[in-house]
């Protein structure tokens, strides 16, 4: 599934196997024609248009006006983690203890490099779902392991399909790596769907690494998080963190909840490797975590607004758009037009200065998609879409 | 939330907002919406529509002064009378009963420092039930309405990001 890069010409052979063999990551390119370009609207940007809200903001500075900016516990402040433990009993109904069971990281990604290099040995397989998180693929074979894909398809919303996730299972397979709702498609999963899938995990005896980051961002069926399902408390790692419900993604923090040797063994690799995340950090996350709700809820009213325009603009134009249930993200297909996603992308930007991402980005399969982000104005998405349109009617 | 609260909460953040518009963000029908509005109108839910004008970058300045004042209660109707009566000023923009070391807070605008102060001393105070004034010109706005009279600085912001 990983493109090489076979160019000979490059001093490869100092650079350890496993990482010679990465790809570049796919939205690597087109960030770097973007950034030559004055006045492209971009539906390009992974992440909240709203500074985070001041009441956090101003936490942050009276936290450094008091003087903590030293380190602290490996694990994070043990407040911040009683606070998460019980924000995530609260929303996920699933009960950590904050001394063995919590752990709080550089943002979601940390912990996912965290957990794979915890549980990962050479061989190891590792069932995700394509379209993903650009990291996913990469982090895995950084961990050393295998990386095994599964298409979610736009006929089924781009919801993981408890069987295809069966077939895929061989004695190799250590853990399921799932995220809903999802980057880049916004798809989530049922309550039946998580149930099935929790019947695979015990069943095949597999660790379950559930990336929830977009969960607050759920606009219909919510429902309970996969580590709440009968038989998975032990063996999920449940990975969250407040760049994307609080829009603090400068703020790098993320954390994790999983069974005491999972954690204690994420530890070990931390407490060497990164030591702790920022105390800034953390004490602007316990105060999203204090007061910061109707803030995100907020947010999250606005981002539901913009779903509901930009997916009935996209439909308007035969581009067919899944409305999607969750994160700030649309994933229409382009294949009326008669291009792939790569030449869609770079054609659009370069006639009508307006970024989006190609499929390819996140996944083997992507040809046929956008990505395209509504963390962005309604004015921008009005402006945008009418580009779009006129783009479509002259290709 | 029920749907007429959503549609004035849009309003009330943008008043011009179209039928059609509203319709694209909230999924309702646009007859519907443009019905609920109607009725809002007709029932005094909506009293108007006003432009927020940041005049710092305008050339025509109006002077603004926030004014406290004190009123004698009245037996039957407490401060309406009088709160009504300040409000029929054509200077007056605002009138609100508060509560603290005064009963009423007016918003007074005119074309001049003086216009304001003659307005005061002419019309308000000596007015039958007012007691006294205490005056605030206004100096700079920031913020009006949920709306911030100045934008943050932009940085180094990523345009394309995973
Ligand atoms: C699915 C997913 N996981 C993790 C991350 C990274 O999050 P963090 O900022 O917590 O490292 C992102 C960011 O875009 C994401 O989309």
């Amino acid at each position: 599934m990983m493109k090489t890069m076979n160019d000979s010409k490059l001093p490869h052979s100092r650079v350890a196997k496993h990482i010679a063999s990465l790809p570049k990551s796919g939205i690597r390119d087109f960030f770097e024609l973007v950034m030559t370009m004055d006045d492209v609207i971009s539906l390009g940007v992974g992440e909240p248009d709203f500074v985070t809200p001041w009441g956090i903001r101003e936490a942050t500075i009276y936290s450094l006006e008091k003087g903590h900016t030293s380190y602290t516990s490996n694990l994070g402040l043990l407040s911040l983690r009683k606070a998460v433990c019980n924000y995530v009993e609260e929303n996920y109904s699933v009960a950590y203890d904050p001394v063995h069971e919590c752990i709080i990281t550089v943002g979601v990604s940390e912990a996912l490099d965290l957990i794979l290099r915890a549980l990962l040995e050479p061989g190891d397989e590792v069932v995700y779902h394509e379209p993903c998180y650009v990291s996913y693929p990469a982090c895995i074979q950084m961990a050393q392991a295998i990386p095994i894909p599964i298409q979610t398809v736009e006929q089924n919303n781009f919801s993981l399909n408890p069987s295809d996730l069966e077939q895929k299972i061989t004695s190799k397979t250590k853990v399921i790596l799932l995220n809903f709702p999802n980057n880049p498609t916004g798809a989530t999963l049922t309550y039946d769907q998580k149930s099935e899938i929790a019947k695979i995990a015990v069943a095949n005896d597999l660790v379950v690494i559930t990336d929830e980051i977009y969960s607050e961002l759920t606009y219909e069926n919510q429902s309970q998080s996969i580590a709440a399902f009968p038989g998975m408390k032990e063996r999920t790692v449940f990975l969250h963190g407040f760049s994307k419900a609080y829009a603090m993604t400068g703020y790098r923090i993320g954390y994790a909840c999983g069974p005491a040797d999972l954690i204690d063994a994420m530890m070990k690799i931390h407490q060497y490797s990164m030591l702790c995340a920022s105390i800034m950090g953390q004490e602007a996350a316990l105060e999203a975590l204090k007061h910061g709700k109707n803030d995100r809820e907020s947010m999250k009213n606005e981002y539901l607004m913009r779903r509901n325009l930009i997916v009935k603009r996209f439909n308007k134009l035969d581009l067919s758009c899944t409305n999607p249930q969750g994160a700030f993200y649309v994933y229409p297909n382009i294949s009326s037009t008669g291009l792939n996603s790569e030449s869609f992308a770079k054609r659009l930007l370069k006639e009508k200065s307006v970024a989006v991402v190609p499929g390819t980005a996140f996944g083997s399969d992507g040809r046929h998609h956008i990505r395209c982000s509504y963390a962005v104005s309604m004015d921008d998405i009005e402006e945008a879409m009418k580009r779009i349109s006129e783009f479509v009617s002259e290709v | 939330m029920e749907k007429r609260e959503k549609i004035l909460e849009l309003l009330q953040q943008n008043a011009r907002l179209t039928a059609s518009e509203i319709s694209d963000r909230l999924n309702f029908d646009v007859d519907e919406i443009e019905s609920t509005i109607k009725r809002c109108e007709t029932e005094n839910i909506i009293r108007g529509y006003y432009t927020l004008i940041n005049e710092d970058n305008y050339h025509v300045k109006k002077v603004r002064a926030l004014i406290e004042v004190s009123v004698r209660p009245e037996r039957d109707g407490g401060f309406d009378r009088v709160a009504r009566n300040i409000g029929k000023f054509s200077e007056v923009t605002d009138v609100m009963l508060i509560s603290g070391n005064c009963d009423l807070q007016l918003i007074v605008v005119g074309e001049s420092l003086n216009e304001v102060a003659n307005f005061v001393a002419q019309k308000l105070a000596p007015l039958d039930g007012v007691l006294s004034t205490r005056t605030h010109f206004m100096l700079k706005k920031y913020k009006e309405a949920g709306f911030q009279f100045e934008d943050d600085e932009d940085y180094e912001r990523l345009k394309i990001t995973p």
